[in-house]
């Protein structure tokens, strides 16, 4: 993990960080902590004993379904794209990582849905790179703990090729295609796509409207078990 | 739609109508103004809808299955009001689910009373105030909504807060923004008294404290990422052969954790005290020769191992009393610790514990992967579900790849045939071969029965086997190569049969494999609770139980390693470097899975008489482990069989609790109630059953006194009256018929809603139609009065697609 200077903040973990439903101890000591997070918005210093406050880890509730060890992974692995003078806390905290170099991670390579996971994830304008926190949003997302809904949202993005809201006939034969392969010899006939897709459709589109939206996937996700395990990426 | 469009609607003008929130209670309005809409569109828009109808069956020649499609028929206008209903929006703009999350913190506030759509604050619903008239409405819109939002956020509990964030498929940045919005205001007037800020001394120190913690806990943390058991190796199996394979891993875990939590409860209550007090030894301890390892017998003897070693004494008392004549009173330091009572119940607790386990696993299991309704749309499933982002190598993935093309182009061949029915005369002779290959499979099970059942008889009537300890490993040996040999050719008789889904054919191996397996434990049971008791008088026929169960299991083990040897690594160099295939053998997860429960029946067979057992389990699936995992890696390839993990999961773990699990708590039960116990060894050996140990220290407590008389009393009333258990089962079969009544329920709900919503959907259809006719009038009256002024046309609205940058 290297030395005390590339570790994150104990603030900032412990912002990220995922923790059990609270107990009443720690509700009760909300209201205070609120007030500390106002004096930190406000830039202004805090006092000591404010900190020393063992408690205050929890001002900052849970933002991602991560523990700590995974965020200090994810750290780690995130530093180790960065060139060698971005890879103190604060810049690499502000650093942006191209998405040739976040495609290059083992975890995404072999993934034929790299390039879509990446561009739902970006936050930046031109949509071509990911800062910490989206790659921490990422791995949140894909994560075990993360809920079965939010996964399916993502997922949904994810098949969402043209970005217009809904799956229609484009995205699903798309996605198909990255499913089999893209290759001329392992794609499926264009018959055979036809009615795999008149089939989804009569599956899924509950309204028939020729489109799926994104209730109607997650119904369709919420009849199969295996996607909240196989909807994951282990760092 | 990367840039926002905006265009320009005409909207008719009806006065008085503008502006209006449908709600519920005008709703005899809203008929009456549909009537009339419909009276005066009626001539124009009837034969525009025929026309579009007509259109649009030409393009798509099944117009059963859509109605309507917006592409291609619908002029653009009409694709972009699309484009902008709420239904689409939710799935891509921020601001439509920053409302969506309103509306459900609003629902988890008022939980009772779910508020009627008319009751909605008009920005609750995005769609509907898209079309306004203000220039940069977007903008405002979303801080509206985000206000709203961060209301009902401060509302709510912090606990219920958190997770409502958490939850949201919004941005790190922007969830810690509504975050930090919703807590403000709180703190003012709700300042905890006397918590912080009294002694800065001590929360210096405190704080240094915490701080040196933090920096140690950090560094710990790094440390514990490396002990999590096989976090690595599991990593790299599911990134090379996917979820599939790695249930067969995770099982092993699971079954590595039941063994655990026996053998720690047996060595604290059974072994522990023994060994504080040994009993005296009967003889010189014999040399060990290393065969002992396979046989368990020899040297392992007369050790804590076995079931005869156990004393029968109340351990902690001086005079070390047998039970039934003590007049020894109980000390008043210690507890006395009464030997068989002990092991009975000790047994019975971490049965009774394992029970509770693995049936609460197995309903939570049961609640995951089989919901209400899983059962149709499963073209949908494949294409939407199947890839498993697990996998982290390109061949592993362009593997998946294959299997998913080939899965689905099953499943389309599957669906035509459907459509085309086969021949009586195929389908008879179908049924003719399964009826074959079933009776040929029975009769396997049946033969190696049979040949246990014989060859146990032989080796009981030929005294001069006895005497070598080698002789002892024949009949496992013979047993583990049945267990071998006979899934493979029920493995070579279902390649004969025709099966429709691959999904059924494995579930059929599977219950071929279990009936097999079933058949020779059964046949084994009877072997040593039936004849060996009767042929063993005189001696330790528990021990003798103990030590056959351990060589079962040493054989199991064996045999498996053997069977990876050849099965994997042989035939895979066979078959690359001869028959020049490129596919390795794939890892057969149902066989193996089914040879770890098999395993693990032995062991909790012979929990009883030989209380170690569970260790020699858990070294056992140590290795295990370790092997298959480098012969996978090494050998193997994941099936090409789709593989539904977490339904085979279920089935697995169904499968150790029900024939596995509650046979070997049957053979238990019969051989603590029924059986005599030898009189010569063991805690119970000078009693008539097992159980006798409970009665008997029931009357000593009733002799106690009447401090504890409750005690007999709750063992007269609740464990030997029958009445108790009839109204367990009767509350417990009750609650079974309430769920399935519920899950009846719920399933017509499903179906009423399903309905409800293509009904919406057919409104809708309707609704967009008559908009689309409509705004094709204007149009051509437009262009019929081209030149003229166009200042009685309504204002203009601007619709702006919604979108998130």
């Amino acid at each position: 993990m290297g030395g005390s200077g590339s570790r994150l903040s104990k603030e900032l973990l412990a912002e990220y960080q995922v923790r059990g439903t609270p107990g009443p101890r720690e509700l009760a000591c909300g209201p205070l902590l609120g007030s500390r997070v106002r004096e930190l918005a406000a830039g202004r210093p805090r006092p000591p004993q404010r900190s020393a406050n063992p408690r205050s880890g929890f001002a900052f509730q849970d933002l991602t379904f991560l523990t700590k060890q995974e965020i200090l992974l994810a750290h780690r692995r995130f530093c180790e794209l960065l060139p060698q003078e971005q890879r103190s806390v604060e810049s690499s905290l502000r650093a942006q990582v191209p998405f040739e170099q976040i495609l290059s991670l083992p975890e995404l390579k072999a993934n034929p849905f790299k390039e879509r996971i990446c561009r739902v994830f970006s936050t930046s304008p031109a949509k071509d790179s990911l800062s910490f926190e989206d790659f921490l949003d990422l791995l949140s997302v894909f994560s075990d703990t993360a809920t079965p809904d939010i996964k399916s949202h993502y997922a949904f993005r994810i098949f969402d090729f043209d970005d217009d809201g809904t799956l229609n006939r484009e995205d699903l034969s798309r996605l198909v295609n990255c499913l089999t392969g893209e290759g001329e010899d392992t794609r499926l006939s264009a018959s055979e796509m036809k009615q795999l897709i008149d089939n989804i459709l009569e599956e899924s589109d509950i309204d028939r409207d020729g489109t799926i939206n994104l209730s109607e996937f997650q119904h369709v996700i919420s009849r199969s078990p295996d996607f909240a395990s196989s909807f994951k990426i282990v760092l | 739609m990367a840039q926002p469009l905006a265009f320009i609607l005409d909207v008719p003008e009806t006065p008085g109508d503008q502006g209006q929130d449908p709600s519920p209670y005008d709703e005899s309005e809203v008929h009456d103004s549909f009537q009339q809409l419909i009276q005066e569109q009626s001539q124009c828009a009837a034969q525009e809808g025929l026309e579009l109808q007509q259109r649009e069956r030409e393009v798509t020649g099944s117009s059963q299955q859509t109605l309507w499609r917006p592409e291609g028929t619908q002029s653009t206008a009409t694709l972009r009001i699309l484009a902008s209903m709420p239904s689409r929006t939710i799935g891509r703009s921020r601001g439509a689910i920053i409302s969506q999350y309103y509306n459900r913190t609003v629902q988890l506030r008022r939980r009772s009373s779910r508020p009627l759509l008319g009751n909605f604050v008009r920005s609750a619903r995005p769609s509907l105030r898209l079309y306004d008239l203000e220039l940069d409405p977007m903008a405002r819109e979303e801080e509206e909504k985000q206000s709203l939002l961060v209301k009902e956020l401060q509302s709510l509990a912090v606990a219920q807060r958190d997770h409502m964030l958490r939850g949201m498929p919004l941005s790190l940045a922007e969830k810690r923004s509504l975050r930090e919005k919703s807590r403000t205001p709180r703190g003012k007037w709700r300042g905890q008294p006397g918590s912080g800020g009294v002694c800065s001394c001590c929360g210096r120190l405190r704080y240094a404290c915490v701080l040196a913690l933090h920096s140690l806990g950090l560094a710990l943390l790094s440390a514990l990422q490396a002990l999590t058991p096989w976090r690595y190796a599991l990593k790299r199996i599911g990134g090379q052969f996917g979820s599939s394979v790695l249930s067969y891993f995770l099982f092993l875990k699971t079954l590595l954790a039941f063994n655990a939590l026996l053998l720690l409860l047996l060595v604290a209550f059974i072994m522990g005290p023994q060994v504080a007090f040994p009993p005296a030894l009967p003889g010189p301890a014999p040399v060990c020769t290393g065969l002992e390892l396979l046989t368990g017998a020899g040297c392992f003897t007369h050790t804590v191992m076995y079931y005869g070693h156990y004393s029968n004494a109340t351990l902690n008392q001086p005079c070390g009393s047998p039970l039934d004549g003590s007049q020894c009173t109980p000390r008043v330091g210690g507890l006395p610790y009464n030997m068989p009572l002990a092991y009975l119940s000790t047994v019975g607790v971490s049965f009774f514990i394992t029970c509770i386990t693995l049936v609460y696993s197995m309903a939570h299991a049961f609640g995951e992967s089989y919901r209400v309704g899983s059962t149709s749309g499963i073209h949908a499933i494949t294409v939407f579900c199947s890839w498993d982002y697990k996998v982290t190598q390109k061949r592993a993935s362009r593997l998946q790849q294959d299997n998913i093309r080939t899965r689905l182009k099953e499943l389309l061949a599957e669906w035509q045939l459907r459509h085309s029915p086969r021949s009586v005369c195929g389908r008879l002779r179908q049924a003719a071969v399964l009826g074959l290959v079933w009776l040929l499979c029975l009769g396997t099970a049946l033969g190696c029965a049979m040949a246990v059942h014989v060859f146990s008889e032989f080796m009981i009537q030929s005294p001069e086997a006895a005497g070598q300890e080698a002789a002892l490993l024949v009949l496992p040996l013979v047993v583990g190569l049945l267990n071998l040999g006979a899934p493979y050719l029920c493995r070579v008789l279902a390649a004969l049969e025709p099966h429709d889904s691959p999904v059924l054919e494995v579930y059929v191996a599977i219950c071929r494999n279990l009936i097999l397996k079933l058949a020779i434990l059964g046949t084994l049971c009877y072997h040593w609770l039936g004849r060996r008791v009767g042929v063993l008088q005189g001696q330790c026929w528990e021990d003798f139980v103990g030590q056959e169960l351990y060589r079962f299991l040493v054989m199991d083990f064996v045999l498996m390693l053997l069977d990876t040897l050849f099965g994997e690594l042989v035939w895979r160099i066979i078959s690359e470097k001869k028959l020049k295939r490129r596919r390795k053998p794939e890892f057969d997860i149902a066989r193996n899975v089914l040879e770890l429960i098999y395993g693990q029946t032995l062991t909790w067979l012979g929990v009883l008489f030989s209380p170690l057992l569970p260790a020699v389990q858990i070294i056992k699936l140590l290795l295990v482990f370790y092997v298959k995992k480098t012969s996978l890696l090494a050998n193997c390839q994941a099936p090409c069989r789709p593989w539904l993990a977490s339904h085979m999961s279920t089935v697995f773990l169904t499968l150790l609790c029900f024939p596995a699990f509650l046979g070997a708590a049957v053979f238990l039960c019969y051989a603590v109630w029924q059986v005599k116990p030898s009189s010569t060894c063991g805690p119970f050996r000078t009693l008539d059953t097992m159980y006798e140990a409970g009665r008997v220290w029931v009357r000593h407590l009733e002799a106690a006194g009447p401090r504890v008389s409750w005690l007999p009393w709750v063992h007269r009333y609740l464990v030997e009256n029958t009445f108790f258990v009839f109204l367990v089962s009767a509350l417990l079969l009750a609650v079974i018929y309430l769920n399935i009544q519920v899950v009846r329920g719920q399933r017509k709900v499903i179906c009423l809603l399903k309905e409800q919503i293509s009904n919406e959907g057919e409104d809708k259809i309707f609704l967009i139609n008559k908009l689309h006719s409509i705004y094709e009038r204007k149009e051509r009256e437009e262009r019929s009065r081209v030149g003229t002024t166009e200042e009685a046309a309504a204002p203009p609205a601007l619709l702006t697609d919604e979108q998130d940058a």
